[in-house]
């Protein structure tokens, strides 16, 4: 039986959702994020009562460059869909493939997180806009580094599958492993759509 | 409502559980003993929902001692009697349901009522229908001390606040370091004073002269529980008297002794830094105008001699654990300190004390003179005001602006 | 702890504990962890009530006393109440629904050790510069002046205790989800295992609040962020905000499976169904609906204006009829009952009229305006532990009693358990009864020393006087259940006659709880059972393998890491190689644990057959 689980031959439809195991994993991580929503919603309610609070620092439209912003977003945002094909090719049990979309979801997620640091270190460096700066500036580097980790640990996560499970396919085992990974990304991408209206779009109109 | 409050207060269940209820605390502490608008309303509130409360309380108590007593297995029932397995029983639950609600409902009315006349800061009307002057008292607390600045009137004290009686005076509060809370329980409930967001507001309204205790109700470092303070309310003359007294008074006045004298020099190098006499805005230590009338030393200490001595030198290290004046740089010797408490003793601008709270004399007073005339220039300059509104109205109307200026500035 | 512990080595029990994540050997770790904090939360309390025994003592200092009242309140809360319940739904809610074990016995494991280190953390503060003096709810700018490390170890210390907080919870939804037994339909379910999932789900939504409002903390006192530094334009009170829409919530997390531990005896004892069972479960969702929207009932006296104080008052007022609708529940499951007086039964009836003063202290405080006087004094200090004390206290141990046998499978001895009970009740009632008059007649909370000639002396004196008699009874508890683990008698499975799944198996359980699952038939299956059928569960699946998870190390190891880093992120310098340590064991352990394949094991058929009985008590 417990041999079974790592077989790769013959996989059901859902083989993330074919164990009570992957079953439980698949609904505790749906709960785990509802409480990750209430983590962000608070770091969020904390931004807003203090994105005026700049004291003698920078304010959010003097720093707030949409260009780029924006150009994460659409990398972010094709990261989520890259790691859809990755999951419609694990349904379809090819791992080869499946390996491949989840290479460039990890690449974009990379490159996300270049940007991300390229960013921070153009408002420290161009702006005198630390962390340490104002009411505001902490709430910024919080909220957006909060993400910012969790794409980070997403990358890990994505990478450890992989190099892992590199050398076997698909089984009862890890499908619901890789499912729940790319549950937690598209996740991290909801937030970052949040992110971009509420801290950049907001931040530069209004 | 007040028709209906009052028929309530009728009952005469009722008046026994005041009865019992004042029998609780001292008079000058004890929110049971209300003397002011504020906790006279708060009082009712606590009466009805108290009365509410037995009544559910009786209930539940008297079906709990019955099912305890009649169902109760004894020793001589059968041990395999099994008891009808009720599943519920929709009446019942519907009952339990809606008498609650009703109750809730009768109790929230007044409560959303009170909770918004309690927040009313609007001035007074007087028996004509005019609006009368506000007297606003910036209020800000320190660790572990209050001050106090009287809008406009140019005095300035810590301690122990004075009000006239009969009318409302209105405070407007912050806090320079952590969050503390004011409150005079026989007055009036309490309000957070918060060093950041918004300036709070709130009104006293005592109906009797006396001296009020009131403490800090929110934690704020070790002394805490040492953060007392008095609420002197004098009748209105007296406080108008008060006023006039305490204006004048710069910090230059020489007293009549040679010891004091000196000390009012050692005062002036070592401790007006921190410390003022007079309007002075210094906010570094307690304002000490008319410290020579206080009741107690740093709020709950005996006031002596020997007293402020010890807390000269100690600098009030066991006196009032953590507070800020440890860190003050003098040395002075004890002779030294002797005549700077000398000095201090004779602060008493003022012959309006908290013994003329406690003496059962009255002096009305509409407090005019402390509105001056000058006033009527600014409502030329609005043009906006018409006859029937006074000089006075004006003047409150300044007050709130300034009121809301600092809250925006917030 | 049982028969087959007490054979093995003592090394070799420790390595079991240290490893298990048999829900029911986790349980008993947390009765352990929860109930030693508790006695460490009693003896802060000792401390506090000395110290107001007489006006103006001098018995401990004031910034020491600070301390004692923040760590009282901090342990008790966390440390003590949440692990207590734990130590009971993990013992009970399994076997409740007819489940192996729970979803996820790994995070299980890691919830109680991160629960662990947290508590350890927080009291390593004594030690280390003092502990926290801000009072449980840590207040900002206070806790940002606060000097010392004392705050920090609060804020970390909370954080990793948060953590295995949120995992148990979430682990306790997806098992009463996913892993009910056929038959055990959502409206089949014991009281117990519902408020179990409704307090999981609270956790869940309320926690992550907490953990923001830490991290701010954290950031702001270590590494200079401006949250709540009015100068730089922070805001304190963000801080009164997260902490209580975490704060409110939890009360409602400590009381619900209390709720559902007197759901369970009452009718035990009572030898009755529960009355309204589907208005119970209605009621207790109401109210976890409910207490999401109150949270600024605790901030009457901010300023926040009279319109949201009126919202937040009637909302508050809301709360007390699904309460009120529970508690006739109880009295009405009683009536026409033939009740016996057990020793949990004597504490749930204690529960109820003392609960029911705490719910009308409760609705009185709800009243925005007369809470302007209420607020912050003594008169709140005896409302929340009516409620706590009254409530999950009184629940704890009425459901450590009734499952004990379950945990352990001996009987605490009955005498002493009303011995305590009565000592405890009464003392109770001294301390806090009074303690509602002294906060009307002006006694603000937290109050290091009060003076003479107040009017406070009399009832501060009876208040310390209930303390004592309180500490007496708990003593009788603690050596009742000692002289129980020595001398005990072993007991049937089911020693209540009581009317749930769990006492359907043996006690104690053997590690895989059911040979077979049973078929549920409806509300209180066992009852049913005996009433209809044979008195045994009938089995829903023929007898087969059964998958067992392995044990681990990695939960002890992943969680010490964590304790570890507390220390270098808080004293910084060179202590940075701490940090370096501890978050070098906690990812390492993650990566550990997902390069090795952990497939649990089978017990196998021809195994199971030869164990003696058919699985039941028989």
């Amino acid at each position: 039986m417990a041999d079974d689980m790592l077989k790769s031959e013959n996989l059901p439809q859902n083989p993330e959702r074919a164990t009570l195991e992957g079953r439980n994993k698949f609904m505790g991580f749906w709960f785990f994020l509802g409480g990750e929503t209430v983590l962000f919603a608070s770091l969020f309610g904390t931004y807003l009562a203090l994105k005026n609070s700049n004291a003698q620092g920078p304010s959010a439209e003097e720093i707030f460059g949409l260009e780029l912003v924006f150009i994460m977003t659409i990398v972010l945002l094709t990261s989520s869909l890259t790691s859809v094909y990755a999951m419609y090719h694990m349904k379809n049990n090819d791992f080869k493939k499946m390996q491949l979309w989840i290479g460039i979801t990890v690449l974009l997620g990379l490159i996300f997180l270049g940007f991300e640091i390229y960013e921070f270190y153009h408002y420290v460096h161009g702006y005198e806009f630390g962390y340490t700066t104002s009411a505001f500036s902490s709430a910024f580097y919080t909220l957006v580094g909060f993400h910012g980790a969790h794409v980070a640990f997403g990358l890990g996560w994505f990478l450890s599958l992989m190099i892992r499970n590199s050398k076997r396919g698909i089984n009862l085992y890890n499908a619901p492993k890789f499912y729940i990974a790319s549950l937690y990304w598209h996740f991290i991408d909801v937030v970052w759509v949040f992110i971009f209206t509420v801290v950049y779009l907001m931040g530069k109109v209004g | 409502m007040k028709g209906w409050m009052s028929k309530l207060k009728a009952i005469s269940a009722l008046i026994v559980l005041s009865l019992v209820l004042s029998g609780c605390g001292e008079p000058f502490l004890s929110a049971l003993q209300p003397k002011g608008e504020g906790s006279e309303m708060i009082f009712d509130l606590m009466i009805l929902s108290i009365v509410i409360m037995l009544f559910v309380f009786v209930v539940v108590m008297v079906i709990y001692t019955f099912v305890i007593i009649k169902y109760r297995r004894k020793k001589d029932d059968d041990p395999n009697f099994i008891p009808k397995q009720t599943e519920g029983n929709h009446a019942l639950e519907t009952l339990w349901t809606v008498i609650p609600i009703i109750l809730l409902i009768i109790l929230a009315v007044p409560t959303i009522q009170y909770t918004f006349a309690l927040a009313d800061t609007s001035p007074e009307v007087n028996e004509e229908g005019e609006e009368e002057d506000s007297l606003w008292i910036n209020v800000t607390g320190a660790q572990y001390w209050w001050h106090f600045e009287y809008e406009g009137l140019e005095v300035s004290t810590s301690q122990e606040l004075y009000i006239p009686t009969d009318r409302k005076v209105y405070l407007s509060m912050t806090s320079q370091d952590v969050i503390h809370s004011f409150w005079v329980p026989t007055i009036a409930g309490k309000m957070d004073v918060n060093p950041t967001g918004n300036t709070n507001e709130m009104t006293l309204l005592a109906k009797e002269e006396d001296v009020y205790w009131g403490k800090c109700a929110e934690l704020c470092g070790p002394s805490h529980s040492l953060m007392d303070f008095k609420v002197v309310a004098v009748s209105p003359g007296e406080f108008e008297q008060w006023v006039q007294d305490m204006q004048g008074v710069t910090g230059e006045e020489v007293p009549e002794s040679a010891t004091a004298q000196e000390g009012q020099q050692l005062f002036a190098d070592n401790c007006m830094t921190c410390h003022a006499i007079g309007a002075d805005p210094n906010k570094m230590g307690p304002n000490l105008t008319n410290f020579g009338d206080r009741t107690k030393l740093a709020g709950v200490e005996d006031y002596n001699k020997k007293n402020i001595v010890e807390w000269i030198q100690t600098k009030g290290k066991d006196m009032k654990p953590g507070n800020l004046m440890t860190s003050a740089p003098y040395e002075l010797s004890d002779e030294e300190a002797s005549k700077i408490a000398e000095y201090l003793m004779t602060l008493s601008p003022s012959d309006i004390t908290t013994e003329n709270a406690e003496d059962g004399v009255y002096k009305d007073s509409d407090l005019s003179s402390l509105f001056p005339e000058e006033e009527e220039e600014t409502e030329e300059e609005n043009g906006e005001n018409t006859e029937e509104q006074g000089n006075e109205e004006n003047t409150e109307q300044t007050n709130e602006e300034n009121n809301e200026e600092q809250t925006d500035d917030q | 702890m049982s028969t087959t512990a007490r054979k093995a080595g003592f090394g070799s029990v420790l390595w079991d504990y240290l490893t298990t994540v048999d829900h029911k050997k986790i349980a008993i770790l947390y009765l352990i962890g929860g109930f030693f904090f508790f006695i460490l939360g009693g003896l802060e309390a000792m401390l506090i009530r000395i110290q107001l025994i007489v006006p103006d003592n001098d018995f401990l200092s004031a910034q020491f006393y600070n301390e004692v009242l923040t760590m009282h309140g901090t342990t008790m809360i966390f440390l003590a109440a949440m692990p207590l319940l734990f130590a009971l739904m993990n013992i009970a809610v399994p076997l409740q629904i007819g489940a192996r074990d729970v979803a996820f016995p790994f995070v299980n494991s890691l919830g109680f050790w991160l629960f662990f280190f947290g508590g350890v953390m927080l009291n390593v503060s004594w030690f280390v510069t003092g502990a926290p003096d801000a009072g449980w709810t840590s207040y900002a700018p206070l806790s940002i002046f606060s000097e010392g490390h004392g705050v920090d170890f609060y804020s970390i210390g909370l954080q990793i205790a948060g953590f295995g907080t949120l995992m148990a919870g979430i682990n306790f939804i997806v098992t009463i989800v996913n892993m009910r037994a056929p038959g055990m339909t959502y409206m089949r379910m014991p009281l117990f295992t519902w408020t179990t999932l409704i307090a999981s789900v609270l956790i869940l939504f309320a926690f992550p609040a907490l953990t923001v409002g830490l991290f701010q903390l954290t950031f702001d006192r270590l590494f200079g962020a401006n949250f709540f530094n009015p100068e730089l334009g922070g805001n304190a009170i963000i801080w009164e905000h997260l902490f209580w829409i975490f704060g409110h919530p939890e009360v409602y997390i400590l009381i619900l499976p209390a709720f559902g531990v007197f759901s369970e005896v009452i009718p035990t004892f009572a030898k009755k169904r529960l009355f309204g069972y589907s208005s119970m479960v209605f009621a207790t969702v109401l109210i976890a609906f409910f207490g999401f929207m109150v949270w600024a009932h605790h901030m009457f006296t901010v300023g926040l204006g009279p319109i949201a104080n009126s919202i937040f008052a009637v909302a508050t007022m809301a709360i007390a009829v699904p309460t009120g609708i529970k508690i006739f529940n109880w009295l009405f499951t009683l009536w026409g009952g033939s009740i016996r007086l057990t020793s949990p039964m004597v504490f749930a009836l204690g529960f109820i009229p003392t609960f029911t003063i705490g719910g009308m202290t409760g609705v009185m405080l709800a009243s925005a305006a007369a809470d302007y006087q209420y607020h912050d004094s003594y008169f709140v200090v005896a409302h929340f532990h009516y409620v706590i004390v009254g409530g999950t206290v009184l629940g704890i141990f009425a459901g450590l009693i009734y499952w004990w046998p379950k945990m352990f499978g001996t009987l605490l001895n009955e005498k002493l358990n009303h011995w305590f009970f009565w000592l405890f009740f009464i003392g109770f009632h001294l301390t806090f009864f009074f303690q509602h008059f002294l906060g009307l007649m002006g006694m603000p909370r937290r109050y290091w020393v009060f003076g003479e000639g107040q009017g406070l002396d009399t009832f501060n004196f009876i208040s310390t006087i209930g303390a004592f008699l309180m500490a007496v009874g708990t003593i009788v508890f603690v050596y009742n259940m000692v002289m129980t683990q020595v001398k005990g008698k072993k007991v049937s499975g089911d020693p209540w006659d009581a009317r749930t799944l769990e006492w359907a198996i043996p006690s104690p359980p053997p590690f895989y709880n059911f040979k077979q699952l049973p078929l549920v038939r409806g509300l209180d299956p066992l009852w049913i059972e005996k009433t209809e059928g044979n008195g045994k569960m009938q089995p829903a699946e023929p007898l087969g393998d059964i998958h067992m998870p392995n044990n681990s190390f990695v939960p002890f190891v992943m969680s010490l890491g964590l304790f570890i880093a507390g220390f270098g992120v808080m004293f910084q310098g060179s202590y940075w190689f701490l940090a370096a340590i501890g978050f070098g064991l906690f990812f390492g352990s993650m990566i550990y644990r997902s390069f090795k394949d952990d497939l649990g094991y089978h017990i196998h058929k021809e195994d199971l057959e030869d164990e003696k009985g058919d699985g039941s008590n028989g």
